[in-house]
C-alpha cells in the first residue's frame, strides 16, 4: 500500500509582511475596508428611509439613535467612509484611464485621497450642524 | 447575418466540459465602473439631500423625500449603490473565502442582503412619494 506522505514544506510566496509599508498600500486597504463599512452602513440608510416612511414614532426612534453619542460616532464614520470611498473611487477611475501611475503621482493621489476625505468629512459635518442650528 | 451563421451545429468541447470563458468575464468589472462613475454625482446629491433634512421633523422629512426630484435622485442613488455593493462584496468573498461551500453560502447571502436592503429603501421612498 502506498503510504501518504506529508506534503513537502515548500516555500510560500511572500505576502504583505515582506514589503515595506507604503501609503498607496494602506490606501488600498482603506478603500476596501471603507467599502465593507458602507455595505453594512446601508442598513442605516434603510432604517432612516423606513423610519421616515413609517411615521413620527418610528422617526423619533431613529432620531434618538442618531442623536446619541454612539449614533453620532457611527454616522461620522459612515460619512467619512462614504467620502473616502468616493474619492478613492475617483483615484481608481483615473488609474483606469492609464494615468497617475508615476512614483510622485501615485503618492500625491494617495495623500490627496486621505487628506481630502478627512477635510471634506469635517466640512460636511460643520455644514450639517449649521443646518440644524447648532448641536441639540 | 448569413456570413456569421455557424457552419456546423456541434457544441465546442470546451463548453460541454464546462471549461473555457463564459464570455461575460468583464461584465461585472464594467458594471462596477459604471456604478462608480454614476455614484460620484449621486453621492454628492444624496449628501446634500441629507443635510437639507437635518433637524427637521418627520412630516417635513417625509414631504421633502417624497418630492419628485428628490425621490428620483434617491432611487437612482439606491439602485447605484446596491449594485456596486453586491459586486464589491462578491469580490471580497471570492478573494478571502477559500472554502467552496462557505463561499457559495456567503455569495448567496450577499445577493439576498443587497436585494433586501435595496428594496426596503426603494419601497420607503415610493411610499413617501405616492403618499400611501
Amino acid at each position: 500500500m502506498a503510504e501518504t506522505k506529508a506534503p513537502a514544506a515548500r516555500p510560500l510566496s511572500p505576502h504583505l509582511q515582506v514589503y515595506r509599508l507604503t501609503l498607496t498600500m494602506v490606501m488600498s486597504g482603506f478603500h476596501r475596508i471603507s467599502g465593507l463599512g458602507l455595505y453594512f452602513g446601508a442598513l442605516l440608510l434603510a432604517w432612516w428611509l423606513m423610519a421616515a416612511a413609517s411615521g413620527p414614532n418610528g422617526y423619533a426612534r431613529f432620531e434618538w439613535f442618531a442623536g446619541s453619542l454612539v449614533g453620532r460616532l457611527v454616522l461620522f464614520g459612515f460619512t467619512w467612509a462614504l467620502i473616502h470611498h468616493t474619492l478613492g473611487g475617483i483615484r481608481h477611475l483615473i488609474w483606469d484611464t492609464g494615468r497617475g501611475f508615476g512614483p510622485q503621482q501615485r503618492e500625491w493621489l494617495a495623500a490627496a485621497t486621505i487628506i481630502g476625505s478627512i477635510v471634506l468629512t469635517v466640512v460636511v459635518w460643520v455644514i450639517g450642524y449649521l443646518a440644524m442650528g447648532g448641536s441639540r | 447575418m448569413s456570413e456569421i451563421a455557424p457552419k456546423h451545429f456541434r457544441t465546442p468541447l470546451a463548453r460541454v466540459r464546462g471549461r473555457g470563458a463564459a464570455r461575460s468575464g468583464t461584465h461585472e468589472f464594467w458594471v462596477q465602473r459604471v456604478t462608480s462613475v454614476a455614484g460620484i454625482p449621486l453621492t454628492a446629491a444624496a449628501l446634500i439631500i441629507v443635510i437639507m433634512l437635518l433637524g427637521r421633523n418627520q412630516a417635513a422629512v417625509a414631504q421633502i423625500l417624497g418630492a419628485p426630484l428628490v425621490a428620483v435622485i434617491m432611487l437612482l442613488f439606491i439602485v447605484c449603490i446596491v449594485t456596486h455593493m453586491k459586486i464589491g462584496m462578491q469580490e471580497i468573498l471570492v478573494d478571502y473565502v477559500p472554502d467552496e461551500s462557505m463561499k457559495l453560502t456567503l455569495l448567496l447571502a450577499n445577493t439576498f442582503f443587497c436585494w433586501i436592503v435595496g428594496l426596503i429603501c426603494a419601497y420607503a421612498i415610493l411610499k413617501l412619494s405616492f403618499g400611501v
